[in-house]
C-alpha cells in the first residue's frame, strides 16, 4: 500500500521501504560524470513514477555527448514519465540548447521533477540558468559519489568536486548517494569503501548520506550500520555488446 | 595497483603521462574532447604544457617541433580534426619523427555526427596525407586496452622514429570500465641522436626535414623507410583470435565491434553454429597470415567482416583470403551501431546459402 501525502512542495512518497523518494518536489541529481549519476537518475525516476505520481525527468546533461537519460525516452513513455530535453531533436546532438519545456516542471507544481545535470562545474551551470526558481522553491539536490572515480577517490577531492558544482549550479547540494561502482566488476568491499567516503565527506558538508545505490545482486549483503537507505538498482545504461542477441 | 573507474579518454591521457609525454596540443571536438580537458589539468601538475592551438592545423605542427626536439608528445582529435591534420601527419612521416596521434572516431563524411564509427580505416590505415609512407595503428576494443596500447605507442614511435596512431571508435572515448594502470615490457629504445636539443658548440647542427632537393635522395630516403616498415610488419603485428577451433564462420572485427561479434558468436554457439572472431589489434601493419590460415582450414566455410563503416577492411579481408573463401560484409555507419542479433542474422543466411 503506498500513499502520497503533499505537504508545502515537499512530498512523502511512503511505502514498505521506509522514506525512499521522500525528496522535495525538485530534485537535482548531479556528480562527476562517470559515476554512475545518470543511471541513478534513470532507476530514481523510474521507481519515483512506480509510485504512481506524476513524473517528469528534466535531461539537463549538455556535458556528455554519448551515455545521456534521453536514450530511455522509449522506456520512460511506456510509463508515462514525461522526458524534457534538448530543443534540438535527434540523440546525436552536442549542442548546449535547453527547451524552454524545462520551464513547466517550475510553474506546474502537480509534477514531481528529476533533473540529471551534467556532471562536472560546466555542466552544472546549465542547471544556474534556473536560480531565480530555485531560489524560491525548496529543493533537494543529490551529489552521486563514487570512490572508484580518481577525482573524487578520498574527502578533499570529492569535497572539491561538489563544491565546483555548486559554484557552477549556484544550488547547494543537500544530501551524499553513495555509488561506488566498478561497472561489471564491483565488489561488496567497493561499496563499503565507497559509504566510508561518503560518511566522512558528508561530515565535513554537515549533510546527510541518503542512499547506498548497489545493483539489486548486493541488496542483502550489505552491513547493517550505514548511514541512508540502500536503493537497489537495474541497470539501463547498456552498450551494444551488453544486449541479448 | 586497485581498479578505478575511468572514462576512455581520460584514460588515454593518463596513460600518455604515465608514458613520459609531456606535451600536448589539440584542438577541441566531440568525442574526444575529455582527453585536452584531462590534459589542461594534470599537464601543469606534471610540469609539463598543455597548449590548446588556434586550429588542428597548428596543432600537429606543433607536434612536429616538439617531436623534432626530442620530446615525448601527442595530440588527439577526432575524425574531421584528423582530416585538417593530415599533411602535417605526412610531414611528421617525411621527417621521421615520433609521435602519438589519437583519433577517436565519429560518423562521416563532411562533419557526419558525433556518435562512434570506424570509417577513417582508408585514411589511417591506406595514406590519409600524401606520399609514400604508413602509421602503426592501434585499434583497441576496451579502455584497459587503450590504456596499455597508449603507453606502448610511445615506445613503438621512439623505437622507429614514425607516427603512431591510436584509433577508438567514439565509444572507447566515451565508455567508463575499470581500469589498471600497469608497466608495459621495457624496450631498448635508441637514444635520440637525431633531436635538435642545441649543438652547445659540439657539433654539426641537427635538421629536421623533409624536404630533398635531388630526387634520387628522395627516393633513397622513400626505400629505408619502407625497409623500416618491413621491421615493423615483421616485429610489431598483433591480433586476437578468439574461438576459430572449428569454427564455420570467421569474423573479422576491431574495436568495439569486436565486443559485440562476441556477443553474437555465443548466441550462435548456443544454438549449435560455430563461430570465430579474428580481430586486428594493428591495423597497420595488418594480420593477414592470422586470415590466410583460416583460410585454408576445411571448417572454415566463409569470411564475415562486420565493421561500423560501409566495408573499408573488407579489401585486406579479401587479400588475406586470397579468393580461397568467400568474404561477406556486414555493417552499420554514420554513428549506428551493429547489433548482436543482426550479426547473428547475417551468418545464418550466409550459412544457408553456402553449399
Amino acid at each position: 500500500m503506498t500513499s502520497v501525502l503533499v505537504f508545502d512542495s515537499k512530498v512523502l512518497i511512503l511505502d514498505k521501504d521506509g522514506f525512499m523518494f521522500n525528496e522535495k518536489r525538485i530534485r537535482i541529481i548531479t556528480g562527476h560524470y562517470g559515476s554512475g549519476k545518470t543511471e541513478f537518475a534513470v532507476n530514481y525516476t523510474l521507481g519515483l513514477a512506480d509510485k504512481g505520481v506524476k513524473t517528469a525527468i528534466v535531461d539537463l546533461d549538455i556535458v556528455n555527448p554519448y551515455f545521456r537519460s534521453r536514450e530511455l525516452e522509449p522506456v520512460f513513455n511506456e510509463k508515462g514519465i514525461r522526458v524534457i530535453s534538448s530543443s534540438i531533436k535527434g540523440l546525436a546532438g552536442d549542442l548546449p540548447a535547453l527547451s524552454p519545456e524545462v520551464y513547466t516542471v517550475f510553474h506546474d507544481k502537480s509534477y514531481q521533477a528529476v533533473f540529471d545535470v551534467g556532471g562536472d562545474k560546466v555542466g552544472a551551470t546549465a542547471l544556474g540558468r534556473y536560480h531565480e526558481y530555485l531560489d524560491n522553491e525548496p529543493y533537494d539536490m543529490l551529489f552521486v559519489l563514487n570512490a572508484n572515480r580518481r577525482q573524487t577517490k578520498d574527502v578533499e577531492g570529492a569535497v572539491k568536486y561538489l563544491k565546483s558544482i555548486e559554484e557552477g549550479s549556484r544550488q547547494k547540494v543537500t544530501a551524499l548517494v553513495n555509488n561506488t561502482h566498478l561497472c561489471g566488476e564491483t565488489t561488496i568491499d567497493d561499496i563499503i569503501r565507497g559509504q566510508e567516503l561518503c560518511e566522512k565527506a558528508a561530515k565535513e558538508l554537515g549533510i546527510p548520506v541518503k542512499y547506498i545505490v548497489v545493483e539489486k545482486r548486493f541488496a542483502d549483503m550489505l552491513p547493517k550500520e550505514m548511514e541512508g537507505e540502500v536503493f537497489p538498482i537495474d541497470i539501463y545504461m547498456k552498450r551494444p555488446w551488453e544486449d541479448e542477441a | 595497483m586497485a581498479k578505478e573507474l575511468w572514462k576512455g579518454n581520460e584514460a588515454i591521457a593518463e596513460a600518455a603521462i604515465k608514458s613520459g609525454c609531456r606535451f600536448f596540443f589539440g584542438y577541441p571536438i566531440t568525442p574526444q574532447n575529455e582527453i585536452p580537458e584531462y590534459m589542461s589539468l594534470r599537464m601543469p601538475q606534471e610540469g609539463g604544457c598543455f597548449l590548446q592551438a588556434e586550429s588542428e592545423v597548428a596543432a600537429i605542427n606543433m607536434v612536429y617541433g616538439a617531436a623534432g626536439s626530442g620530446a615525448r608528445v601527442m595530440t588527439s582529435s577526432s575524425s574531421p580534426g584528423i582530416s585538417l591534420k593530415q599533411e602535417g601527419i605526412s610531414y611528421i612521416a617525411g621527417a621521421e619523427l615520433p609521435c602519438v596521434i589519437v583519433n577517436i572516431v565519429r560518423g562521416g563524411p563532411g562533419l557526419g555526427g558525433i556518435q562512434p564509427a570506424q570509417s577513417d580505416y582508408y585514411q589511417a590505415c591506406k595514406g590519409g596525407g600524401h606520399g609514400d609512407y604508413r602509421l602503426v595503428v592501434l585499434a583497441p576494443s576496451s579502455v584497459q586496452e587503450a590504456v596499455d596500447l597508449t603507453q606502448e605507442a610511445f615506445d613503438i614511435a621512439d623505437q622507429y622514429r614514425m607516427p603512431v596512431m591510436i584509433m577508438g571508435d567514439g565509444m572507447i572515448g566515451q565508455m567508463m570500465e575499470p581500469v589498471e594502470f600497469r608497466e608495459v615490457a621495457k624496450r631498448q629504445l635508441p637514444d635520440k641522436e637525431w633531436a635538435t636539443t642545441g649543438t652547445k658548440g659540439k657539433r654539426k647542427a641537427n635538421v629536421i626535414n623533409s624536404l630533398f632537393i635531388d630526387p634520387a635522395e628522395c627516393e633513397k630516403h622513400n626505400n629505408k623507410l619502407f625497409a623500416k616498415y618491413d621491421e615493423i610488419t615483421k616485429n610489431e603485428m598483433r591480433v586476437e583470435e578468439y574461438k576459430l577451433e572449428g569454427a564455420e564462420i570467421v569474423f573479422v572485427a576491431y574495436g568495439t565491434t569486436a565486443r559485440i561479434v562476441k556477443n553474437a558468436i555465443n548466441t550462435l554457439e548456443k544454438e549449435g553454429i560455430k563461430a570465430g572472431l579474428i580481430r586486428p589489434i594493428t591495423l597497420w601493419p595488418f594480420p593477414y597470415a592470422s586470415i590466410e590460415a583460416a583460410a585454408e582450414k576445411a571448417n572454415v566455410k566463409a569470411f564475415l567482416t562486420v565493421e561500423m563503416s560501409m566495408g573499408q577492411m573488407v579489401d585486406d579481408v579479401k587479400i588475406a583470403a586470397s579468393g580461397k573463401k568467400p568474404v561477406h560484409f556486414y555493417g552499420r555507419t554514420g554513428g549506428m551501431v551493429p547489433t548482436p542479433a543482426a550479426i547473428v542474422e547475417q551468418v545464418k543466411k550466409i550459412l544457408g546459402g553456402v553449399k
